[in-house]
């Protein structure tokens, strides 16, 4: 059994709630006390009908207004695998919590309402998962029981999405016609969609295959932390420990440390429950060299063949997520895998439209939930992969460095000229 | 050949581990809440994977209502003793004797309110500014949307619309003088999924959480223990009755449930096919308003 990690963002009324409130009931995550507590709140409100949305929404203020603005994490499991959804709500307001939701997910989950088609929403969210590099997504025609559950409806759909998915960088795409209300193909294949020849939501969500979109190819191992027992019985131990970037690290192994360029061999890669032979993404372990290097956390161990980039002049794609406008010249303190230094933002080069993924090359700032591309230049070197190509040594973060918050989520490109 | 798969256990394991290093690497004097339950059980093997063969860069602190099961409290020494790690306790009592808190009384008083001021007293005292938790966001709505690293201000409030957006495993660990960080490292576990790891790792608990014989009574549709912290009212009688416990805190407000559990493979087995939330079985304070939880997470409850 393992773990799969999603997001659903969705337009209002799309079916986004009914479906995951649907995922969860069947798979019997739904307890009588949140059941019962969600339908005396729907009668309260006066709705008409228990309103499962609610059991997505969380906090006073969003139930006031009646929406979610938020990412809520939801949990649910089946023999097969345990899941864990990122639900963020779908407009544009609320990019920042798309972003957020897709930073960790495998795959992404887009409503179509059947009867609408593709709307500018749909679109948006097929491109923040593109952008983020979900690789797997999955596209639901919801709403079938509105249009007579038509073979010839759904195709139309299929078929104007996948001109449209031309633009997206998302090496899988699948379309499942599905009715979130009354059930069809979300855990049970439909008797009224004979003609569809794939298999039911939740069984798709179970039997997509995960293990090979992680990078088990480059090493990258952050240094995270030195173990350093100050004891008598473990004297001489010295062991590095951190979270596997990506590849695979097994003893013996011929390492270098960045910055210093130092090489040593991996004498043992330890756990509590002792050393293992092999380790890779995204297990925690300690790492211990035959050699007494000086290294600490923020230094990157990897093989001495396959280096990743080291740079101060950074390009990447951001996401702005607070009020104050960023423009050129904005200093900040950036935090990427384990490493923190401050970068200035040397450069705002255009806003992405995020609707149509057109650059607005007049457009030098960027407000909040606007995406787009600069360049950034940094007190210290970067040790980092394109976020295509490694999602963990590609990403950062910048902080404002007076409200401490966190003012955006970054996405490296290439090698920068 | 290997196929590079871990199991749900081994990833939620990884990224606790993961949080905890990132704290004790960046933050100067965290502190791990204890509570005896099985949660903070999970927390201290969780740590020990984290930073062992060292100690653990942090102390571990209670804070004891004083109307804490005796076996808590057994097993909460037993174990200091077994990691030789440092124990703090944070006392309720104290608190009251200070003049700090005033206690409630009535049928329905318990302590639990109590402890948010000697919590964050205690934070105060010590400086500590990132303290551990082991709530999970399955546990109930308010959850849903907490951070890992939950940011408190310096009256230890949490706002629900200044809290830091997380993205990928990148933690944001800053805070200002006199603010802390509540760390969440089991936010993405679910009661399930700490069970199970209880038996992989066959992870001793207090015994309280296996059915047992003990002498109870019932109360606005719950199971209480029979204890001194909680006179019988009238009409009330007590019995004998197979229980465990689903949650362990304060005596006075965690009920028990009628079961027969008495292992760690039943438990998984109860838990699996039980319909109601643990907090909705077991924890009377959550009960009497729908955003009981939200408020006093505000005032800076764990
Ligand atoms: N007929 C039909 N109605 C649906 C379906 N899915 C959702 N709805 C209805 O569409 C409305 C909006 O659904 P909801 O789940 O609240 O949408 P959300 O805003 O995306 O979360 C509700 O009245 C649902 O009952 C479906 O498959 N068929």
């Amino acid at each position: 059994m393992d773990l799969l990690r999603f997001s659903t963002a969705g337009s209002v009324d799309d079916g986004k709630s009914t479906l995951i409130g649907r995922l969860l009931y069947d798979t019997k995550t739904i307890f009588e006390d949140q059941l019962e507590h969600v339908e005396e709140t729907s009668r309260r409100r006066g709705d008409e009908r228990t309103n499962l949305a609610l059991l997505t929404d969380g906090l006073r203020a969003e139930r006031e207004q009646g929406i979610t603005i938020d990412v809520a994490y939801r949990y649910f499991a089946t023999p097969r695998r345990k899941f864990i959804i990122a639900d963020t709500p779908g407009h544009i307001q609320y990019t920042r919590n798309m972003v957020t939701g897709a930073s960790t997910a495998n795959l992404a989950i887009v409503l179509v309402d059947a009867r609408k088609g593709l709307l500018e929403q749909s679109r948006r969210h097929s491109f923040i998962a593109s952008l983020l590099r979900i690789p797997h997504l999955v596209v639901c025609i919801n709403k079938m029981d509105l249009v007579d559950f038509s073979e010839e409806r759904f195709e139309e759909l299929r078929a104007e999405f996948a001109a449209f998915a031309m633009k997206l960088e998302i090496p899988d795409i699948s379309f499942i016609p599905v009715s979130a209300l009354l059930g069809d193909n979300v855990v049970e294949h439909s008797e009224n969609m004979p003609w569809y020849e794939g298999t039911p939501l939740l069984y798709h969500l179970e039997n997509v295959h995960i293990a090979s979109d992680r990078n088990l190819i480059d090493v990258r191992f952050p240094v995270q932390w030195v173990v350093r027992p100050q004891s008598d019985e473990h004297h001489d131990y010295r062991g590095y420990a951190g979270m596997v970037a990506g590849g695979v690290l097994k003893p013996g192994d011929e390492i270098v440390a960045l910055p210093s360029g130092l090489t040593s061999k991996i004498a043992s890669i330890d756990t509590l429950d002792g050393p293992v032979d092999e380790a890779f993404p995204p297990m925690s372990v300690t790492l211990r060299l035959d050699d007494d290097l000086d290294i600490s956390r923020g230094d990157m161990i990897c093989r001495v063949h396959n280096k990743p980039t080291t740079g101060q002049d950074l390009e990447a794609m951001i996401c702005w997520m607070t009020d104050r406008p960023l423009t050129a010249r904005g200093m900040f303190a950036l935090k990427h895998t384990t490493n923190s230094v401050r970068a200035m933002v040397t450069d705002v080069q255009y806003r992405l439209d995020i609707n149509t993924l057109h650059r607005d090359d007049g457009v030098h700032e960027l407000g909040l939930n606007d995406m787009g591309r600069v360049t950034l230049r940094s007190t210290g070197p970067l040790f980092y992969d394109a976020y295509g190509r490694n999602r963990q040594t590609g990403s950062f973060i910048l902080i404002d460095e007076s409200t401490n918050r966190t003012v955006a989520g970054g996405m490296l490109l290439g090698i920068s000229g | 050949m290997s196929t590079y798969e871990l199991s749900h256990l081994r990833a939620l394991e990884a990224e606790a581990i993961h949080i905890m290093r990132e704290v004790a690497a960046e933050r100067e004097r965290p502190v791990l809440l204890f509570s005896g339950g099985k949660d903070s059980i999970v927390m201290l093997r969780l740590a020990e994977k984290a930073f062992r063969p060292a100690r653990f860069p942090f102390p571990i602190m209670h804070v004891s209502t004083g109307h804490d099961f005796p076996e808590t409290m057994e097993f909460r020494d037993k174990t200091v003793e077994r990691l030789s790690e440092r124990l703090i306790v944070a006392s309720v009592q104290e608190s009251i004797d200070k003049g700090r808190v005033v206690e409630d009384s009535g049928p329905r008083a318990n302590r639990n309110r109590l402890q948010t001021t000697t919590l964050l007293d205690a934070i105060a005292e010590h400086r500590f500014d990132a303290a551990f938790g082991g709530a999970r966001r399955d546990e109930e709505r308010a959850r849903a949307k907490e951070r890992v690293f939950s940011h408190r201000d310096e009256f230890g409030q949490w706002d629900p619309k200044n809290q830091r957006p997380e993205l990928w495993s990148l933690y944001n660990g800053r805070i200002k003088p006199g603010e802390h960080l509540r760390i969440f490292p089991l936010s993405n576990w679910t009661e399930l999924d700490v069970w199970q790891y209880i038996d992989a790792e066959n992870i001793e608990l207090p015994s309280l959480y296996f059915a047992h014989e003990r002498e109870v009574f019932r109360r606005d549709g719950m199971l209480y223990a029979v204890s001194e912290h909680k006179p019988l009212q009238e009409g009330e009688e007590p019995f004998m009755c197979k229980v465990r416990f689903r949650t362990i805190g304060d005596m006075a407000v965690t009920g028990a449930v009628e079961s027969s559990a008495a292992t760690v493979e039943d438990i998984i087995a109860e838990v699996a096919a039980a319909r109601v939330t643990e907090r909705g079985a077991t924890r009377a304070d959550d009960r009497f308003s729908d955003a009981a939880m939200e408020d006093r997470k505000k005032e800076g409850y764990f």
